[in-house]
């Protein structure tokens, strides 16, 4: 009989204001096995865990029971209480009265009478746990980074700082990401560029660092510490090695009218081309959609003109297979299409744009060479109208926009008409908002500056309607402060457009079996506490792939996470998870169904010598798991049809015991 | 209208990597369900061998219900799909034997669901109260 201790936490109020925690400790302590039962205000704390430590030490306890918060809060704590009182630390279970009792009943009798019945279950199966032991497995000493924009990007760097190699996998031919395309950047106004492409050239430079542009991840294999990844590098039919980004094939291809998405198709490229002049890598790429070579054979200029010999019309798609101990994710947001904004005429009109193709207009290098002009007939707008939240904080059009708040157009949005005011003051600037959110540090003042200094016109209220009209563009909104309608004749108009998630995002999620939200963002193990890792060990979020953000907060974060892939990367051996699939050897029939359904192809069979009971000896084939792959899913112990296999933390009696405890 | 003072034994089984962290995110939220539920953490939905379900039935349990991560989501990959046939072929073995389909369900609730964890719940205890005691498997023997 094992000698039980339970130990029931107030939690301050969260608990002890809906169950009567004294009347579980005393309740338990004539449940069988257990010797020792008592209450604390916080159990966590110092005084708490030295408590449960002089109690273990006291009674002789070899089962502890506490009664508290979550076990994914606190378990870890309370099992390495135990180790520091001399037991095995999985001789711990908790009973969650808080999150799934206290919290979530009103009444103290129901949630008394509840707590207690967990606290039972708790008891019932701690008297069943046997002490286990992780095993250990190496680490291999180097990071991907998947996305390369400014979040990939500062992680990369911050980890190849701390001495580790790092491989950044990017699906444009270059890195950069978002931030590449922007002119200048709120709060400070400073270009995006210049702070930019700085550390796009230190990548290039650091030699821990690889690139693998214009590639993707296609596979993930394995865990934390030894993760294998397959990459695919897309065929740029280009020499990468060879190329060195003079530009000659980009000049003289012949196929020039292809939208060039950098500028978000407002100008055209090459079939061959390099997305922008600072690139990295700086080399060329084919287009196959619209090379001649590659579709009709016919061609062949950029392969002439090349000096360096580095076109290759028969390259074909490579893959890698690369081993890592972390992963960082960092595949950040597009804005969404405003296609389905029929209201705002984006699809009637060139001169409705989107903030980013705003950005394109406004930057030396876009396609007006940052000159403002209208798209329809490049003549200087007078009047331009912005609206915000498009897309959106729009719970009623969710086929179309989002329930959330986007958190960066009201800063861009001041950025924008405020830059406009500066460079063309004849200009009529209008803002269109629901209300301005401004919570950074020096975000409002930037805001009222907009207002006060450079007279920008904020309306609060929506834009209902844009209409094209002989050349002007029509609105119609309204004024919700002086509560009137309102019709201004604008020459262009600028939508602020909701930021989603890249649609690339969730079938990478599938493959790294890492969390997403309902808005497939990415979810941290825990919304405050552990906010840059994912729930699943060894995987990291960096930047806008976990929620919106602005540069600073991206940088932060990607910061954050490089920090923690650090903190992995140093260690030389991780323990792993000692619950683990094991198969009782005597009751194995060998069928091999368990192997079928083991996801991670932990499970081998071996030929076994038996000894029987008249003293012969049988060979038979039996089942072998590998604790070291074994993830601990518990998949085969259900297959298992002779009862043989069994996880350990989780056996079927423990599990049995519970049942049996909550059905009394 | 009479008070149905009749409370249901509800049997929550929860996946430690989606559902179970739903049942914490609803009670961050202060989202309330019956206290008739009582919830059993596995490390995966496809943890949950035929036999407690049965067991929990046998001990007097009115009703019992499996969550797991969404299709696709599930933390081993596919543990929910083996999860989803072999609990197909189980309620529909246990609704020939009386227990009403009604009592059992599985359904996927994510870690950021925190809302559908509890209205599911709600749903579900009323399910169950409304069709009653269960007295099919129940195994006087365990009765004390
Ligand atoms: C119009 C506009 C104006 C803005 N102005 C400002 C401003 O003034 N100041 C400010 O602080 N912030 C501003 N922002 C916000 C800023 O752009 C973002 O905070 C920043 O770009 C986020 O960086 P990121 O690396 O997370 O994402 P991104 O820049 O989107 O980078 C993600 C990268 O990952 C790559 N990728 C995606 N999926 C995959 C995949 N599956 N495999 C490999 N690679 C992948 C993408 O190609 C991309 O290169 C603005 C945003 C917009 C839209
Ligand atoms: S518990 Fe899961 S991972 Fe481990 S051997 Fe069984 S099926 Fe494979
Ligand atoms: S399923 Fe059971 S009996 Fe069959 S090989 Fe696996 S452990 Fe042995
Ligand atoms: S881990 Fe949730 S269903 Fe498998």
């Amino acid at each position: 009989m094992k000698r039980i201790g339970v130990f029931v936490c107030h939690c301050g109020t969260n608990i002890a204001g809906t169950v009567d925690v004294k009347a579980v400790a005393e309740a338990m302590k004539h449940e069988p096995g257990v010797v020792f039962s008592t209450d604390y205000q916080y159990m966590c704390s110092q005084a708490g865990q030295e408590m449960i430590k002089a109690a273990v030490k006291e009674h002789r306890l070899d089962g502890i029971v506490v009664c508290s918060c979550s076990p994914r809060m606190h378990e870890a704590t309370f099992r390495k209480t135990a180790a520091a009182a001399g037991l095995n630390s999985y001789m711990v279970e908790i009973a969650n009265i808080r999150e799934q009792c206290s919290w979530v009943h009103k009444e103290m009798p129901i949630g008394t009478e509840k707590a207690i019945i967990l606290a039972k279950a708790a008891v019932a199966k701690v008297s069943l746990n046997a002490p286990l032991t992780p095993g250990e497995s190496p680490v291999t000493k180097r990071a991907l980074v998947i996305g390369g924009g400014i979040a990939g990007i500062q992680t990369a760097l911050d980890i190849a700082d701390a001495g580790f190699p790092v491989d950044i996998v990017e699906t444009k031919p270059t890195i950069g990401g978002k931030m590449a395309q922007l002119d200048k950047t709120f709060p400070t106004l400073d270009c995006a560029a210049c702070i930019l492409t700085p550390k796009m050239v230190d990548v290039a430079q650091n030699e821990k660092i690889r690139i693998f542009s214009y590639s993707e991840v296609t596979d993930v294999k394995g865990f934390v510490g030894n993760f294998d990844v397959t990459i695919k590098r897309k065929a740029r039919y280009v020499n990468e090695t060879l190329c060195t980004g003079c530009g000659a094939c980009t000049e003289k291809c012949p196929m020039k009218k292809v939208p060039n998405e950098f500028n978000l198709g407002m100008d055209n490229r090459h079939a061959v081309y390099i997305p922008f002049a600072q690139a990295v890598p700086k080399v060329a790429t084919i287009d196959p959609n619209h090379c001649l070579m590659l579709k009709s054979g016919k061609c062949g200029l950029c392969s002439k003109v090349c000096g360096a010999g580095a076109i290759d019309y028969k390259a074909k798609d490579e893959f890698l297979e690369e081993r890592y101990g972390a992963i960082v994710v960092a595949t950040g947001f597009n804005p969404i299409s405003m296609e389905k904004f029929d209201e705002f005429a984006y699809a009637q009109s060139k001169d409705v744009i989107t903030s980013l193709e705003l950005e394109r207009l406004m930057n030396a290098a876009g396609p007006t060479g940052g000159t403002l002009l209208r798209p329809s007939d490049h003549q200087h707008p007078h009047t331009i109208v912005f609206v915000q939240c498009v897309g959106s904080r729009c719970e009623a059009c969710a086929e179309k926009g989002k329930e959330y708040c986007s958190k960066i157009c009201c800063m861009y949005t001041a950025k924008h008409a405020m830059l406009i005011r500066d460079k063309y003051p004849d200009t009529d600037v209008y803002v269109f908002y629901i209300d301005v959110r401004t919570p950074g540090k020096n975000f409002d003042e930037f805001y009222r500056r907009a207002v006060e200094e450079y007279g920008v016109h904020y309306i609060k209220g929506m834009v209902g309607k844009v209409t094209p009209e002989n050349g002007v563009l029509k609105v119609q909104g309204s004024d919700l402060i002086d509560n009137r309608q309102l019709h201004i004749d604008a020459d262009l108009v600028v939508l602020a457009a909701a930021i989603e998630p890249d649609k690339s995002a969730r079938p990478l999620a599938t493959m790294l079996t890492a969390s997403m939200d309902t808005n497939d963002f990415f979810t941290e193990a825990h919304p405050k506490l552990r906010p840059v890792e994912s729930p699943t060990a060894g995987v990291f979020l960096s930047g806008t792939c976990q929620g919106p953000k602005d540069i600073p907060e991206t940088v932060s974060q990607a910061g954050a996470a490089a920090s923690k892939v650090i903190g992995l990367l140093c260690k030389d051996k991780l323990l792993g998870n000692p619950c683990v699939a094991h198969s009782d050897e005597m009751m194995c029939n060998g069928c091999s169904t368990c192997e079928k359904v083991c996801p991670y192809g932990a499970i081998t069979y071996e030929d076994k010598e038996f000894r029987m009971p008249d003293r012969t000896t049988k060979v038979r084939r039996v089942a072998k798991v590998n604790e070291a792959v074994c993830q601990g899913c518990g998949a085969c112990t259900v297959a298992c049809m002779s009862g043989a296999m069994d996880l350990k933390g989780f056996m079927n009696k423990q599990i049995m015991a519970e049942v049996d405890a909550i059905c009394k | 209208m009479q008070v149905n003072e009749y409370k249901p034994l509800i049997v929550a089984f929860c996946c430690n990597w989606c559902s179970y962290a739903g049942a914490d995110l609803a009670g961050n939220n202060r989202l309330n369900y019956p206290a008739d539920v009582k919830i059993i953490r596995v490390p995966c939905s496809c943890r949950v061998n035929p036999m407690f379900i049965l067991r929990a039935f046998q001990r007097g349990a009115d009703g019992v219900i499996l969550c797991g991560c969404h299709p696709g989501d599930c933390h081993y990959t596919s543990g929910n799909y083996y999860t989803r046939r072999r609990m197909a072929l189980l309620f529909s073995m246990l609704d020939y034997l009386g227990i009403e389909k009604e009592r059992t369900r599985v359904e996927w609730v994510s870690a950021a669901e925190g809302a559908k964890f509890a209205a599911t719940m709600n749903d579900f205890v009323e399910t169950v109260a409304a069709l009653g005691e269960n007295k099919r498997l129940e195994d006087l023997r365990c009765k004390k």
